[in-house]
């Protein structure tokens, strides 16, 4: 297998230092749970130094993408950091908010300062220098796309912080599938595997530095730990049958998988500590899918023990399986929200697959999505976006997103053929 | 192998054929060509004769036929896939014939090792239909036991619907697609 992952975990050090403090109260503010508000009007112009001007327009790709912001042209002007903007410039070109920065090379070091400005205020909101090494400039602009995403909607950021998916290429009858790994908004994609083997479900750990996920081939399935640092890959083991979807859990010291014998699938979890495995369901249906909830106490997964395919809840120890999904249609591909607040999933119905939400309880059910095929969902760390697979009827999957609302649907910036997202937590 | 097989099994022997299957069956067939007669126009040849063009004679056909107890023998005259009802897998009908052949032809072969792979059609999500590709090749696996096969010459594996066998996006290649296939791994002639 060849790695190429490795580089993108240099040594990094990313140091937020507050140069001002920030002014009582703002004028304007971003609603992320209204997702039909008019996108907030945003100027990055080009920051002063090197890499200046690129480094403004990944900001204002990441917050443009998010739907909840809007670019205004700077028209060229720029707006030395050290200095108070002209408010009445800013604001006949129609901007609410400005961010500006500058770029410096310290002792070989990169060092970014930057500002965010409330123009119908006058006001500062925001003050913040970051450094880090010259080639780690684009997580730079993500964590300022983060800081500023985070001041103006009161949520976290998603910014920093990479996705694992399953690149496919080629024709239906002759694809070929590759591990594959990338900055959120696309940039610095890699390879983790060959293209040899089919392989499915990559997972992130809660560490971004371990991705766990299933090979196909004909002699049968396994599961594998891979760490990307290293690149050092480790088989859970063997099992009777096929094992597969793979999931840690929130604190990394478990896996939860499924397994089939004599063509029964159930959940089972093994300690990656001591590597003992446990079984915990035996339900003669089809169980799959499982996801634990963010504090682990629970996992949801899939089962048609009822008859079709629905989500179910229970223990993270086994037992008390209780069914959530009640609506019309198929439930499949749970996934437990990092906030803990929905499940999303994918639900076939009409004819069509959809991206929809559920409360744990199994209330609030929204569908978000709807096309031939949307498969996969996986939530951003903020637990405010989702990602996923779309393929039109005889074409190639891409990856789309949509907010918890349904109303900001985009493809992904990624554009070539791609299938299973899963997204990182936020990186440190 | 019953006499008649080859005669039934032509057309599909003839699709075989294109995929570059049974290239080695010496069997004699019946050989009637002639050299052309000397002043006979060959069909797309030059007419250099002033005479008229005589009608040639249509070749008679060469026909042919794998091998008994080879993996031709196993997928044309056997047939190697059975199909499945949506989202189901109970053996149907038409798929009890065919595995009913299966078993007959193990049995009659038995140092062969097959693989089941279940296979499931593109309207599911990737993971349950690894599942559902499982229980169809355990489905299938299970009734060739039943047969009378070992179930120690028997391994099953699911592609989900990872490796279909019609691209196509509808109902026609979902029906082709929810199948399982029986390989023969080892123990071939």
């Amino acid at each position: 297998m060849k790695m190429f992952a490795a580089a993108l975990v240099a040594c990094l050090a990313l140091t937020g230092v507050s140069l001002l403090p920030s002014y009582a109260r703002a004028e304007i503010e971003v609603d992320v749970n209204r997702g039909d508000i008019r996108p907030l009007p945003l100027a990055t112009p080009d920051f002063e130094g090197q890499r200046g001007a690129e480094i403004a327009r990944v900001i204002m790709d990441n917050l443009s993408r998010s739907g909840l912001f809007g670019p205004v042209d700077s028209g060229g002007r720029r707006s030395e950091v050290a200095v108070e903007p002209d408010f009445a410039v800013w604001k006949s070109l129609g901007a609410q908010a400005m961010v500006n920065g500058k770029v410096q090379l310290v002792d070989g070091r990169l060092q970014v300062d930057f500002r965010l400005w409330d123009i119908p205020a006058g006001q500062q909101l925001l003050g913040l220098q970051f450094t880090s090494t010259p080639e780690n400039w684009r997580r730079v602009a993500h964590k300022i796309s983060d800081a500023v995403y985070e001041r103006l909607t009161g949520e976290k950021g998603y910014f920093d912080t990479r996705v694992v998916f399953v690149s496919e290429t080629g024709g239906r009858l002759e694809r070929t599938l590759r591990l594959a790994v990338m900055d959120q908004d696309g940039a610095n994609p890699s390879y983790l595997t060959d293209g040899s083997e089919i392989v499915l479900s990559p997972r992130f750990s809660a560490s971004s530095q371990e991705i766990t996920y299933m090979a196909l081939r004909p002699e049968g399935s396994s599961v594998y730990l891979l760490n990307l640092e290293t690149g050092r890959r480790e088989s859970l083991g063997q099992f009777p049958g096929m094992v597969f979807a793979p999931r840690f859990s929130p604190d990394g010291s478990q896996v939860a998988f499924a397994v089939e014998k004599n063509g029964n699938s159930d959940i089972w979890v093994m300690n990656l500590v001591n590597r003992q495995s446990r079984r915990l369901t035996s339900d003669p249906a089809i169980d799959t899918s499982p996801a634990f909830s963010p504090d682990g106490s629970r996992i949801v997964f899939n089962s048609d023990r009822g008859g079709s395919p629905q989500l179910y809840i229970m223990d993270a120890a086994g037992g008390g399986a209780r069914r959530i999904s009640f609506g019309d249609g198929r439930y499949t591909s749970p996934v437990w929200s990092p906030t803990g607040d929905f499940i999303a999933f994918t639900r076939q119905g009409g004819g069509q697959f959809h991206i929809g939400v559920m409360r744990p309880e199994g209330s609030d059910e929204r569908t978000l999505t709807s096309s031939y095929m949307d498969e996969g969902p996986t939530w951003a760390p903020n637990g405010r976006v989702l990602l996923f697979s779309r393929q039109e009827a005889g074409g190639e999957p891409r990856l789309w997103t949509v907010d918890v609302t349904g109303r900001i649907l985009k493809p992904a910036p990624y554009t070539g053929g791609a299938s299973d997202p899963a997204w990182s937590p936020l990186i440190n | 192998m019953k006499t008649h097989t080859a005669l039934r099994w032509t057309p599909l022997f003839a699709a075989a054929a294109l995929l570059g299957a049974c290239q080695s069956t010496p069997k004699p067939g019946p050989e009637t060509d002639k050299p052309p007669e000397a002043g006979t126009a060959v069909a797309g040849g030059s007419a250099t004769g002033t005479g008229a063009i005589q009608p040639v004679r249509r070749p008679d056909s060469v026909t042919g036929a794998p091998l008994p107890g080879t993996e031709q023998d196993f997928v044309i005259n056997v047939s190697d896939r059975v199909l499945f009802d949506i989202d189901q897998y109970d053996v149907r009908e038409d798929a009890a014939v065919i595995l009913e052949r299966q078993a007959a032809w193990l049995n009659r072969y038995p140092s062969v090792q097959v693989r089941i792979e279940g296979n499931a059609d593109e309207r599911g999500t990737r993971e349950y239909n690894i599942a559902l590709g499982s229980r169809r090749a355990n489905a299938v696996r299970d009734d060739l036991v039943s047969r009378g096969v070992s179930p120690s010459r028997i391994s099953t594996v699911s592609f989900g619907k990872e490796r279909p066998v019609d691209p196509g996006a509808d109902d026609e290649a979902f029906r082709r697609n929810r199948n399982a296939r029986t390989v023969l791994i080892g123990g071939v002639r």
